[in-house]
């Protein structure tokens, strides 16, 4: 028994090590990442092809974000690849999964610089994005976050955003709610343990300062408490909250929509982008999200064209309706292949070559891509572009 | 030499021999950059089975809050670092990270202290769920907390940054759920192994003192224990509070391995203390060396499945980890395995035999 | 009158803890294990339930129905293949390290199959809410159901229990597996047994969990999963109404904290609170106390 247990021992340690010596090839061949093999992309030789590496939660519970970026990239992806490519050369995609943890998103991303990535797409979500800018800013590698929200996700020179940053959408917010008159007694419901949803409550509370409404009730739940509103919402209804901002996730708020009209409370509902995607919950009475605004760059149902395609294409893809993520990523591609355009960019440039090239010019193009127009960038990575405010009416989105 | 002594020795040696073999493939340029970046998870996670296993394996009481004390080790260095970072920008790294690791240890420590007084009175499952709670409750408080330092000295809060009434929102050093970020980068592959051989040396020397003896003749019979006069509720605490204490330097490792911390279920929940606490039911209970083996084993593992399986590598993990379990624990298989053993004994003896007779 | 309020939201959730609870509670009584699969069981329930109403668009009885056969089934395999070769490991966390792989197990196979999207799930209920005072306080027929569901389980299973003579079977497989043997009854049968009705019962809760709060993800079942094991103990694990006790009590003080303390702190104070309790009491308020012997 015990020579057994040695044997065993024996063998776990020499295959550990063969394990270190086969990964410690640094050319190690393109593992067909899901992604890639969802495309049948071929076999490529490096220096032939863009490498895009792509960081997201595709396990856990934050698997829709990631999953929507990943789908969506990919398909942008494989649309450019028919379309001959970005400067007469192909783009890969190799998306791994981080499982929204900052440390295994460090090990996503070692993993598609070990697969010779040139540039980044993620993290999805902020943390882990905060935790992979740190390293693609060490390798001067260009990364572009499609939906890390959190202005920390683009400290470095080299890392842009797609979406709003978190204070960027709670100003607007209040000056949008106090513009328009929306009403005069706010209640916001938020997730203190979120990283976008507590920026995007913060940046709203001194947005509002001026404005001609009141915050009567600021309401907190955390990831582990997040079946359970009633609480949140009898402390809105009793604080007379005529309109209740959620700058949280549609999963919470569907919960929410769902519980306040079991409570027969009937406020309106002012949203984020992150409430985009609650009429494609599967199953879900599109009634209760009747009369809710969001202010997004997005929204599956718009009239606008380009939205109108890629929603179309999506769901013919992947059989689901997209989500401002997907949307992200999808604008995250192009937008990529965009700056590698305005650079006369070949594969056979060097990581930190490509980086500086792309940083360069990011500041100067102008996008029109699904998730806004004319999308511009600041030398911070902060994207400028128009929000939207839209409004569900007979279940489908309506700029108001 | 006497056994015990050789046995730790080899336990030692094979970490500082794969840390020669790594050394060698990273100064030759054959490591690929997933498992350089590993490397210090590995240590992270091998001190944390190593901590466990001391309250698991040679105290006998099950704990399933282990990542409370890595986040009380993580969180209070990472402060620490971050504040010298800020305000005493001249200090050295080492001193500053030496100084991180002996704050992050003895304030885990002083927790495990704190919290081992009332639970050590409990047995068995209960035990188990009080210290789930206990870390569940570190991790829900340290999400909430709201600490801040600028010219008009500390501010602090346990409702959400605004409260803090900073001007400058720079200054705010731990921020609710967002955590520490910029936590300066001083983990290193040597400085891991120099804290999992310091871990291990702690360790095997505990469980080889008097100390060591009592705390397990604790374990085997409490009530036999006690009526040879050994002091039950002393040593039961120093195990755990060491046990704690070690759990923090993990938590020190970990933060200063990331520039961005946050204590989100996935790292410092009861599912890491499961994941920790699996390392060592794999490694074997007790086995110090086992716990290493398992942590880094199980660490790799998904990660090596990515390549092969990016799809379902979660899939996969947890057959494996089932299988693992059924292989190493199901009695019907120890005795598949005996018998296995056996015959491959006996006709490695009989060949020995004939060639003896030639 | 919002204290009244709280206090229905609090059991209404406490109910649904309660129901997840019954079946905890049971499992450990008579197996002696942690079964921390438990809660992906029920969003096995939950997805089987959804699939045959939502996306077969059968009756919601006939969905009830399928999805207690199939955790039952599957709570039998599991226990077949991952738990009883185990049984007789020599250290109890062996099973329970196991029952952790059975839940990442249950997780990832329910990710691959629906996908990570959230699905809302169309309540079984079809009960009109109860409105008091003027409609100030308002009972959901979901929380009517769960908690009668609750109450009939529990008060069955008590009979089932102490009146029948596999339910005595099951008792005495729980004091003494051995002895119980020696005795004629068949061990693993009861055992067997024990995971059919844990996880029958995982199946209503599932369906109710998901009527209650209808939102349906592969991990859905996890985090009530371990708030109920906190009722368990709560209560007094292996003891049937001590986790109906512990399950409202649950419920009404995360409620409560979450009203007049911090809704972010919810959690620590619950987990304060039984810290309290056990250690006031060390086997829960209506766990028996065991003597240790030499």
């Amino acid at each position: 028994m015990k020579k057994f247990k040695k044997l065993v021992s024996v063998a776990v340690a020499s295959a550990m090590v063969m394990a270190m010596a086969g990964c410690g090839a640094t050319e190690a061949p393109a593992e067909s990442s899901s992604a890639a093999a969802d495309s049948g992309a071929a076999e490529v030789v490096s220096g032939e092809v863009f490498k895009i590496g792509g960081i997201g939660p595709i396990t856990g519970g934050a698997a829709i974000y990631g999953t929507n970026v990943m789908n969506a990239a990919q398909m942008a992806v494989d649309e450019i690849n028919a379309a001959g490519g970005v400067n007469g050369y192909q783009l890969a995609l190799n998306f791994q999964d981080d499982e929204h943890d900052a440390e295994k998103a460090i090990n996503a991303y070692n993993t598609v610089k070990d697969w010779g990535a040139q540039m980044i797409i993620g993290a999805v979500t902020s943390t882990p994005c905060i935790a992979v800018g740190e390293k693609t800013h060490e390798d001067n590698m260009f990364q572009i976050t499609p939906s890390g929200s959190a202005v920390k996700c683009a400290q470095y020179d080299n890392a842009f955003q797609v979406c709003f940053s978190d204070p960027n959408q709670g100003a607007a917010s209040a000056q949008y709610i106090g513009e328009n008159n929306l009403a005069t007694k706010v209640a916001v419901i938020y997730d203190s343990s979120d990283v976008y949803s507590s920026g995007i409550y913060e940046s709203f509370v001194k947005g509002a300062e001026g404005q001609s409404f009141e915050i009567v009730a600021a309401e907190a739940f955390t990831a582990d408490n997040k079946t359970d509103f009633s609480v949140q919402l009898q402390k809105a209804k009793e604080a007379g909250a005529d309109l209740v901002f959620l700058p949280i996730y549609y999963q919470e708020s569907a919960l929410i929509l769902t519980q306040a009209n079991g409570m027969g409370y009937a406020p309106k509902w002012f949203s984020c982008d992150g409430m985009d995607g609650i009429l494609g919950v599967e199953n879900f009475d599109t009634a209760l999200a009747e009369g809710v605004m969001l202010l997004t760059p997005f929204a599956a149902d718009s009239e606008d064209q380009a939205s109108k395609d890629f929603t179309a294409a999506y769901e013919a893809k992947y059989g689901e309706t997209p989500n401002q993520f997907a949307a992200d990523g999808y604008d995250a591609v192009y937008i990529i292949k965009a700056a590698l355009e305005s650079v006369n960019a070949t594969p056979s440039m060097s990581v930190s070559e490509l980086g500086d090239a792309l940083k360069g010019v990011m500041t100067t193009i102008s996008y029109d891509g699904v998730t806004g127009k004319g999308m511009t960038w600041q030398a911070t990575g902060e994207v400028n572009k128009a929000p939207m405010a839209v409004v569900i009416k007979d279940g489908v989105y309506s700029a108001m | 030499m006497k056994k015990t002594v050789r046995s730790n020795l080899i336990t030692i040696g094979i970490v500082v021999i794969a840390y020669i073999i790594v050394q060698i493939l990273i100064s030759t340029g054959n490591i690929s950059s997933l498992m350089k970046g590993l490397l210090v998870p590995m240590c992270v996670y091998a001190i944390a089975a190593v901590s466990l296993n001391l309250t698991v394996g040679i105290l006998g009481e099950l704990s399933l809050g282990h990542a409370g004390f890595m986040c009380v080790g993580a969180f209070s260095s990472a402060f620490f670092s971050k504040c010298m970072k800020m305000f005493v920008p001249g200090m050295p790294a080492g001193v500053r990270f030496l100084i991180a690791i002996l704050i992050g240890a003895a304030l885990a420590g002083l927790f495990g202290l704190l919290i081992g007084i009332p639970v050590l009175r409990l047995k068995g499952d209960y035990l188990a769920i009080v210290t789930l709670a206990f870390g569940e409750i570190i991790k829900n408080i340290v999400n909430i907390l709201y600490l801040g330092i600028d010219e008009n000295g500390v501010h602090f809060s346990m409702k959400n940054s605004l409260d803090l009434n900073m001007e400058n929102s720079d200054n705010i050093i731990i921020n609710g759920a967002q955590g520490i970020t910029g936590t300066p980068n001083d983990s290193n592959f040597t400085v891991g192994i120099i804290l999992l051989v310091v871990t291990l040396l702690i360790v095997l020397n505990l469980i080889h003192s008097r100390d060591g003896r009592a705390i397990m003749a604790i374990r085997d019979n409490t009530i036999a224990a006690e009526s040879v006069g050994i002091p039950v509720t002393k040593y039961k605490l120093m195990a755990f509070s060491i046990s704690a204490a070690l759990a923090g330097v993990a938590g020190v490792l970990y933060a200063h391995n990331l520039s961005t911390l946050t204590a989100l279920p996935k790292n410092f929940g009861y599912n890491q203390s499961i994941m920790i606490l699996v390392f060592v039911v794999l490694g074997g209970m007790g086995n110090i060396r086992g716990s290493v083996i398992a942590a880094v084993v199980l660490t790799l593992l998904p990660e090596l499945l990515r390549g092969v399986v990016s799809d379902s590598r979660m899939l996969i993990y947890a057959i494996v980890l089932i299988v693992i379990m059924l292989f190493n624990w199901a009695p019907a298989c120890l005795e598949w395995r005996e018998k296995v053993a056996a015959s491959v004994k006996t006709k490695l003896g009989k060949k020995n035999v004939s060639k003896e007779v030639q | 009158m919002s204290f009244i309020t709280y206090l229905i939201n609090g059991i209404s959730l406490g109910s649904v803890y309660a129901l997840i609870a019954l079946g905890y509670t049971m499992v450990y009584g008579i197996a002696k294990m942690l079964n921390f699969a438990h809660g992906d069981v029920i969003m096995v329930g939950g997805f089987t339930c959804y699939t045959i109403c939502s996306t077969m668009g059968m009756h919601p009885l006939l969905g009830i129905l399928v999805s207690v056969v199939v955790c039952t089934v599957l709570g039998i395999t599991i226990e077949k293949i991952a738990y009883k070769p185990l049984r007789k490991a020599s250290s109890p966390l062996a099973v329970l390290i196991t029952a952790i792989g059975v839940s990442y197990f249950l997780q990832n196979i329910a990710l691959l199959i629906f996908g990570a999207n959230a699905k809302s799930f169309t309540s079984v209920v079809d009960m009109e809410a109860v409105k008091l005072a003027d409609g100030e306080i308002v009972i959901s027929g979901v929380t009517i159901v769960t908690i009668v569901s609750c109450i009939v389980i529990m008060i069955a299973l008590m009979l089932f229990i102490n009146k029948t003579k596999m339910g005595q079977a099951m008792l005495a497989v729980s004091e003494d597996k051995g002895a119980a043997q020696l005795m004629g009854i068949n061990v693993n049968g009861t055992i067997s047994l024990t995971f059919a009705i844990g996880s029958a019962l995982a199946a209503i809760a599932g369906v109710l969990l998901c009527s209650a709060y209808p939102s349906l993800t592969p991990y859905t079942g996890s985090m009530p999963g371990i708030k109920a094991f906190v009722a368990a103990v709560f209560g007094g694990i292996g003891s049937i109404p001590g986790a109906f006790i512990g399950g409202i009590l649950l419920g009404v003080i995360q409620i409560f904290s979450q009203a007049y303390i911090n809704s972010q702190m919810a959690d620590a104070i619950v987990f304060a609170v039984l810290i309290v309790v056990l250690l006031v009491k060390p086997t829960g308020l209506l766990g028996k106390n065991i003597q240790e012997k030499v």
